[in-house]
């Protein structure tokens, strides 16, 4: 369903992604890991255009995400390692907003589908709360309802455990495994090897700004093929 | 020194109506400098440079001449260039709107820039436009940031609108002069014109920090 071929990155004269070809299948649940600075949120946000890659392509179900610009947002959710949650509104507000906006869906029928998504990642009981007044991972799971409430094909995550204190990594992990059974496509930055050995069904392995390693979870975590996974796989484990 | 207050009391009311228009002046003036400068700050921020660069000459050029020369122009030259006599108070309005909409577009777009980044980001990511993100998304948590600094604009914008005065404009400024000229005693009337300014913006600093505090409750 996603197409990468020979995606560059430049920030002025430093190439952070230097050439990565992939391919993601509908339904698949991809885990990206590598040290910090190898370009993993960069090629993450190339996915939805938060940065716009220099040279290659990238194609969603045929076409060129750089034609597609609005439709793309609606096709691809984005979950952020430091939430972002807008502040100024309720956690209703914050996971109505986009569907009103954007897809002009009707107040009513967002705020049912939202109370759904908020019951389904277990919090019916902060609708009307503000953002400050919840905990890490109670953000996060909002703002995992909020990008879902887009109805979107393909959901991003960077890193949406880092931020959170130890403790409420695992009601997040469980939501996002949730997810993985509902059939969901999705591609997560994470260094939770646990987790991504769990639920991936494939680990793509980025290393200075290239796709180091692109494999089976069970295979990669026993036994990595290059010394640069293996060498990380030692310092992480 | 011989102070003679007496002699100011008959004209205490008329003087004291100047605080009414006053704040008339400077509240018109506010709304219409902020609304401005809303614009201004959009055009900063935008990706459209020649906006951008209006935008910049117009703030340098409000900010480096003297307020004082910027009204008189606009006082002499609106009517010697359309022929409409605007008046002093519309004259002493629309300089002050123009001038503090240079100011406040400065406030508002380190106000802008101070919201986290993540905020446009992740409107960005659900599709969201740039108009309603700004509107809904970014200037309401901007304006919230920059309270403090408008309410000190505000004030400054009152104490400074005693120059309306050199154009007529009937301000409390203006009212005390024309007592003192017609009992030929500056002194008293002065002196009180200075109390009821002082206690203007105590009042402002005062409602500020209220205000401020009401919204630092909410976070
Ligand atoms: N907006 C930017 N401008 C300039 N350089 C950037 C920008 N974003 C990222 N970089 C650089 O690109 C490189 C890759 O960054 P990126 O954030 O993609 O790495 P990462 O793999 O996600 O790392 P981490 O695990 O620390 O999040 C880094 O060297 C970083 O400094
Ligand atoms: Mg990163």
């Amino acid at each position: 369903m996603i197409d990468v071929n020979s995606l560059k990155k430049r920030f002025g004269s430093n190439e952070v992604l230097k050439g990565i070809t992939t391919k993601i299948n509908k339904g698949e649940v991809i885990a990206v890991i590598g040290p910090s600075g190898s370009g993993k949120s960069t090629f993450l946000r190339c996915l939805n255009l938060l940065e716009k890659h220099d040279e290659g392509s990238i194609k969603i179900e045929g076409s060129d995400i750089r034609s597609m610009e609005v439709h793309l947002r609606k096709k691809v959710g984005m979950v952020f390692q430091h939430f972002n949650l807008f502040p100024h509104l309720t956690v209703l507000e914050n996971v109505t907003f986009a569907p009103q906006q954007v897809l002009k869906v009707g107040k009513k029928e967002a705020e049912k589908d939202a109370l759904e998504l908020l019951s389904a990642v277990g919090l019916s009981d902060k609708a009307d709360s503000y953002p400050s007044n919840l905990s890490g991972g109670q953000k996060q799971r909002v703002a995992i309802a909020r990008a879902l409430a887009m109805k979107p094909e393909v959901m991003l995550f960077d890193e949406p455990t880092s931020a959170l204190d130890p403790e409420m990594v695992k009601e997040v992990l469980q939501v996002m495994k949730n997810l993985v059974k509902t059939g969901m496509t999705m591609v997560i930055v994470t260094h939770e090897m646990g987790f991504a050995k769990e639920v991936s069904d494939r680990v793509l392995f980025m290393d200075d700004g290239r796709l180091v390693e692109d494999q089976d979870p069970a295979i990669f975590f026993e036994n990595p093929r290059t010394e640069r996974a293996k060498a990380f796989l030692e310092k992480v484990l | 020194m011989n102070l003679d207050f007496a002699q100011l009391v008959p004209s205490i009311p008329y003087i004291l109506y100047g605080v009414w228009v006053t704040l008339q002046f400077v509240a018109v003036s506010l709304v219409l400098g902020f609304l401005w400068g809303t614009v201004l700050s959009l055009f900063k921020i935008g990706k459209i440079t020649i906006l951008r660069w209006f935008a910049d000459a117009y703030t340098s050029i409000f900010r480096g001449t003297p307020l004082i020369l910027q009204m008189l122009l606009i006082y002499y030259a609106i009517p010697q260039l359309t022929g409409v006599d605007i008046g002093a108070f519309t004259a002493g309005v629309l300089t002050f709107a123009l001038n503090s909409a240079a100011y406040i577009s400065e406030i508002i777009r380190a106000g802008i820039n101070a919201v986290d980044k993540g905020q446009k980001e992740a409107a960005m990511a659900l599709g969201v436009p740039y108009r309603t993100m700004m509107l809904k998304i970014i200037l309401p948590q901007a304006f919230k940031n920059i309270l403090p600094a408008l309410m000190n604009e505000f004030i400054t914008l009152t104490k400074e609108s005693a120059i309306v005065s050199v154009i007529g404009a009937l301000d409390i400024m203006r009212r005390a002069q024309i007592v003192g000229a017609s009992n030929y005693r500056f002194f008293e009337p002065l002196l009180l014109a200075g109390l009821v300014y002082y206690l203007l913006v105590m009042l402002l600093t005062l409602a500020g920090r209220v205000l401020e505090r009401r919204l630092a409750k909410s976070d």
